[in-house]
């Protein structure tokens, strides 16, 4: 029935065999992309389309006395030079952010926040036009001195955002749990471990950049096909932006090359290319350069300083972090509204604090804005990393083995559900499993004992550890909503006379393989071929309104309202069953993916044979057979796992070599093993770059060095590890399939695995931390300074 | 700016166009051949999903060379690798292996690894990631590609693997 893919994955599941789920079915997407027929942002054109290209800022913080486009009109082809002037008179100048809490400018108005910012749009008949054009318009700008850091920044000094009412470069505090128990419980431990630890700026960089295409259409209906991961929400975005009615204004996402979080934003190129078809009555064009994509957005920034008080036996007693975010020029955060600081409450882990205290105050500087996700639910992955190498650190001070001092500290299965002191529900988890199968696997005694006899001939192997869990699956209407809209996910089933079907999702793929696993959840369900169903995603005419692709919500909400939809198609289905077979309804059971008449063996019908029937023979049924059903969770899920890194460093030059890396991952219900251990390789080797070579770092003058692939580094295949993987299972208790979520956690839980190797590797040196990324120079300055300390004494 | 006339064979098909000097070869693969498989990811050589094959097996980054200097000359790009609807053994061995998540880069690699394999019939892991590094991939952390290539490798050096999964 189904296609199983000839290389089947390494990852072994603990999951019970299913009918259509937990199969390594072959992608049904791939026949088109192996082609080269995907159809890309930049592969769509539309018949008189005009190209629009971007004037940036070189400055990071000017004032702008004036825009001279007369030259750059006089290129051949110039069609028209937009400001922030021409926007605000159809008072579309400014945008609003996600979170609500603040705006952004569309381009540039009186004055740049940060460099790069946009500052005009060209529109041109042709792409090379466009670009002559931007060399050509002429901005007078007058610099002002720049804000390069928040530390600087709250000092208030220099006022950056003096058109919000709040005269202060402070954004917002956000605090959770109990400050004054933490104090008391960190006062009285008998060891407290303090540590400051930097998540720098990061940037997600899918290889396709972001891009659109606006057109009014002779009804004046706006067409936009743009690089969305949530198309619903953009159309909404665009009739609270522009207050063009939502039946006028149809949003396409296409295929995309990636998004990891980068194609979530509502970019200002967008909104100047549908403010110039609009006004120029053309359709209009325009794809980021890579330097424009590297620019626009940023993930991570948090300055965090973290204390930890445990018992001289290795019980921890209290969790405090306090931490500074560098939010650039405007609050584009794209958060839940109630969490400013996203799910940042995730930071006590896997690990039973009697009390926790997080504190959080945002700034903005002149740098790029947002505040995105990179493959990571709202900010859990800056969390994660800071708790999981924050433990080793506290191993190290108590002098016990870093497994020993988490499984002493572990949170109990059978302490499930269970509620941290900073306010998450966590639904299941077995983290000790997890860990033993983890350290089993990867042999963990043998390692120690190779470990030993190295550091005795002076050689730096490290091991690190990770014992993870992240919170994703956003979510519970209660509690989040974007834009005031609740975090929910449609789901829309048809099935036809043949029993194939069509389903329609409001999340979008990005690669993950939308196309495939939700056909198996379905198939699963109705005990139908998987094979034979079509999935649509991203055109906002067809699909149900949803949410978006991000955080890993697909599976935790579309996931379970696909599943949930299908189930309400089996309860019709029962109906006509029972008509076709002359039985009640009550007679019949749904067993073996069919219906069985209870007490008579052999008196069955399948779902195929009722889908027929829905259409030819429905009784006194409503014919027909489909399901439209939106699913607000009840919780968010909680996946964790334990990862470890086996590396080498070289003494004399700092290199750090990856040997082995172990991804054990419980992901709750696996739909399929294939598509999740590709998730878990991809992730691991963005992990591996944010750990080792990936920085959006600024100089002190303001500007950004790493615009473009040969300052911001992706891994190839050469350097990138091979990787192991395996899954544990515990199933989420409220999720209708019992899934969670895996495509984050990878890139979650791997950062702290890397980090914690290395300084493992170096902790004979009496090496404490490094701030990411761990590169050669500074690994061996680490070991220089190390070894000249030694020297002195 | 002055426009010149550009032939070149893509895909064993003479394409023809008159286009500025400046134009880059993947936008005319793209919008004079109409082929958009060749993608465009970096503007600065560094990523290959624009990655096509010149004159036989040479790989080159399409958005790194002009138009003009292929003038004359063959092209080969990922269209031209399924015949008749059947897969190239690269692209089965792509499918089976799960090579490939958003597909953007797919068509650049697939086209690096057969000309690697054209070069070296059968590469070790070491000798395929270091052939293949001049074309990045965000989604699949290359292991499932590595995987990829060797499945293809065994099959176009057994040419009867390849026939026998026709039957």
């Amino acid at each position: 029935m189904t296609d199983i893919a000839q290389g089947s994955p390494e990852i072994v599941t603990e999951q019970p065999a299913k009918f259509a789920m937990g199969k390594s079915m072959k992608r049904k997407e791939d026949p088109r992309f192996l082609q080269g027929k995907g159809n890309y942002i930049d592969d769509i054109n539309l018949k008189g389309q005009l190209y629009m290209a971007l004037v940036h800022s070189p400055y990071p913080h000017a004032n702008i006395r004036g825009i001279d486009s007369s030259e750059a009109m006089k290129i051949p082809g110039a069609v028209a030079v937009v400001t922030s002037k021409e926007l605000n008179a159809y008072n579309v100048g400014w945008l609003p952010t996600f979170h609500g809490l603040d705006k952004q400018m569309v381009l540039a108005d009186g004055k740049v926040l940060y460099q790069y910012q946009e500052v005009a749009a060209v529109y041109a008949e042709t792409r090379e036009a466009a670009y002559d054009m931007i060399e050509l318009v002429e901005v007078d700008y007058e610099p002002l001195e720049v804000v390069n850091n928040p530390f600087k920044a709250m000092k208030d000094d220099v006022l950056l955002r003096p058109d919000r009412e709040a005269k202060t470069n402070h954004i917002y505090n956000w605090n959770v749990g109990d400050q004054g128990a933490t104090d008391a419980a960190l006062a009285t431990s008998d060891h407290v471990v303090k540590q400051h630890v930097v998540f720098p700026r990061v940037h997600a960089a899918p290889l396709e950049p972001c891009g659109c295409i606006a057109e009014f259409d002779v009804m004046g209906r706006l067409q936009f096909y743009v690089t969305s991961q949530a198309p619903h929400v953009y159309r909404t975005a665009l009739f609270l932006v522009l207050g063009i009615p939502e039946d006028k204004i149809r949003v396409i996402s296409p295929d995309l090359g990636g998004g990891f979080g980068n194609k979530v934003p509502v970019y200002p190129g967008y909104v100047c290319a549908i403010a110039g078809a609009l006004v120029l009555q053309r359709p209009v064009k325009w794809i980021e350069t890579r330097t424009e994509n590297l620019t626009s957005s940023f993930a991570r920034d948090y300055h965090m300083d973290i204390e930890i008080g445990a018992t001289k036996e290795g019980k921890l007693t209290a969790l405090k972090v306090n931490t500074v975010a560098d939010h650039g020029a405007f609050d584009a955060a794209a958060d839940p509204s109630k969490y400013p600081a996203g799910m940042f409450g995730i930071v006590s882990g896997s690990y039973d604090f009697p009390v926790a205290y997080a504190n959080l105050d945002a700034y903005f500087t002149n740098k790029q804005p947002g505040g995105v996700a990179y493959r990571c639910s709202f900010r859990v992955t800056e969390a994660s990393y800071l708790i999981e190498r924050a433990m080793d650190i506290v191993a190290d001070e108590l002098k016990m083995d870093p497994t020993e001092l988490r499984r002493k500290n572990f949170i109990q299965k059978e302490q499930f559900p269970y509620k941290s002191p900073l306010n998450f529900t966590y639904d299941s988890g077995d983290y000790e499993h997890t860990m033993d199968v983890a350290l089993e696997k990867i042999g963990y005694k043998q390692l120690l004992e190779e470990q030993a006899e190295k550091r005795a001939r002076g050689e730096l192997m490290g091991i690190g550890i990770s014992t993870f869990t992240e919170v994703t699956g956003a979510g519970p209407s209660k509690h989040f909503d974007i834009l005031g809209i609740k975090m929910f996910d449609g789901a829309e089933i048809r099935i036809h006379p043949s029993g194939s079907g069509i389903i329609r999702t409001g999340t979008k793929s990005q690669g993950q393989g939308h196309e495939t696993t939700w056909a198996q959840i379905v198939a699963e369900e109705l005990g139908l071929d998987p094979q034979n169903f079509l999935v649509e995603e991203g055109d906002t005419d067809t699909a149900p309104y949803g949410l978006g692709t991000y955080a890993s919500r697909s599976t935790p909400v579309a996931g379970g309202a696909l599943a949930l939809a299908a189930r309400k198609i089996r309860e019709k289905a029962r109906k006509i069953a029972a008509h076709v077979l002359e039985v009640s309804e009550h007679d019949l059971e749904w067993k073996d993916y069919a219906f069985h008449v209870m007490g008579a063996p052999g008196k069955t019908i399948t779902m195929k044979e009722v889908a027929f029937a829905a259409y030819t023979n429905p009784g006194d049924n409503e014919p027909g057979l489909e399901a439209t059903l939106y699913y607000d969770p009840p919780n968010m899920v909680f996946p964790h796992g334990t990862y470890v890194a086996v590396v080498d460093v070289d003494r004399d030059t700092g290199e750090t070599k990856v040997r082995r890396f172990l991804a054990v991952d419980d992901a709750g219900t696996i739909i399929n093993p294939m598509i999740v251990e590709g998730q878990i390789h991809g992730g691991l080797t963005e992990g591996f770059a944010i750990a080792f070579m990936q920085e959006i770092a600024y100089d002190e003058a303001g500007n950004n060095l790493a615009t473009n692939f040969t300052d911001y580094l992706i891994p190839t295949s050469l350097e990138s590890p091979h990787w192991e993987t395996a899954a544990t299972c515990t199933p989420s208790p409220h999720h209708p399939i019992g899934a969670k979520s895996v495509g984050e956690s990878p890139n979650v839980g791997s950062p702290a695995a890397f980090v914690n190797a290395v300084i493992d590797a170096l902790s004979p040196l009496g090496v404490r931390h490094i701030d990411m990324p761990l590169t050669r120079e500074k690994v061996w300055a680490a070991i220089r300074t190390a070894e000249n300390a030694v020297a002195a004494d | 700016m002055n426009e010149v006339n550009v032939s070149m064979k893509i895909n064993g098909k003479t394409v023809t166009g008159s286009v500025e000097s400046r134009v880059l070869l993947a936008h005319f693969i793209r919008e004079q051949g109409g082929l958009t498989g060749t993608h465009v990811g970096c503007d600065s050589s560094s990523c290959g999903v624009c990655t096509v094959l010149l004159d036989g097996y040479t790989p080159v980054k399409s958005c790194t060379m002009y138009a003009v200097m292929a003038d004359g000359h063959e092209i080969t790009t990922v269209e031209s690798l399924a015949v008749g609807g059947k897969l190239h053994p690269m692209q089965q061995a792509f499918w089976d292996q799960h090579g490939l998540q958003c597909g953007y880069c797919t068509p650049g690699m697939m086209l690096s690894s057969i000309a690697l394999l054209k070069q070296n019939p059968n590469p070790t892991e070491h000798e395929i990631r270091e052939g293949l590094s001049g074309n990045l991939c965000r989604c699949t952390g290359y292991n499932n590609i590595v995987k990829a290539v060797q499945q293809a490798a065994q099959v176009m050096n057994q040419p009867e693997l390849a026939a026998a999964a026709d039957d």
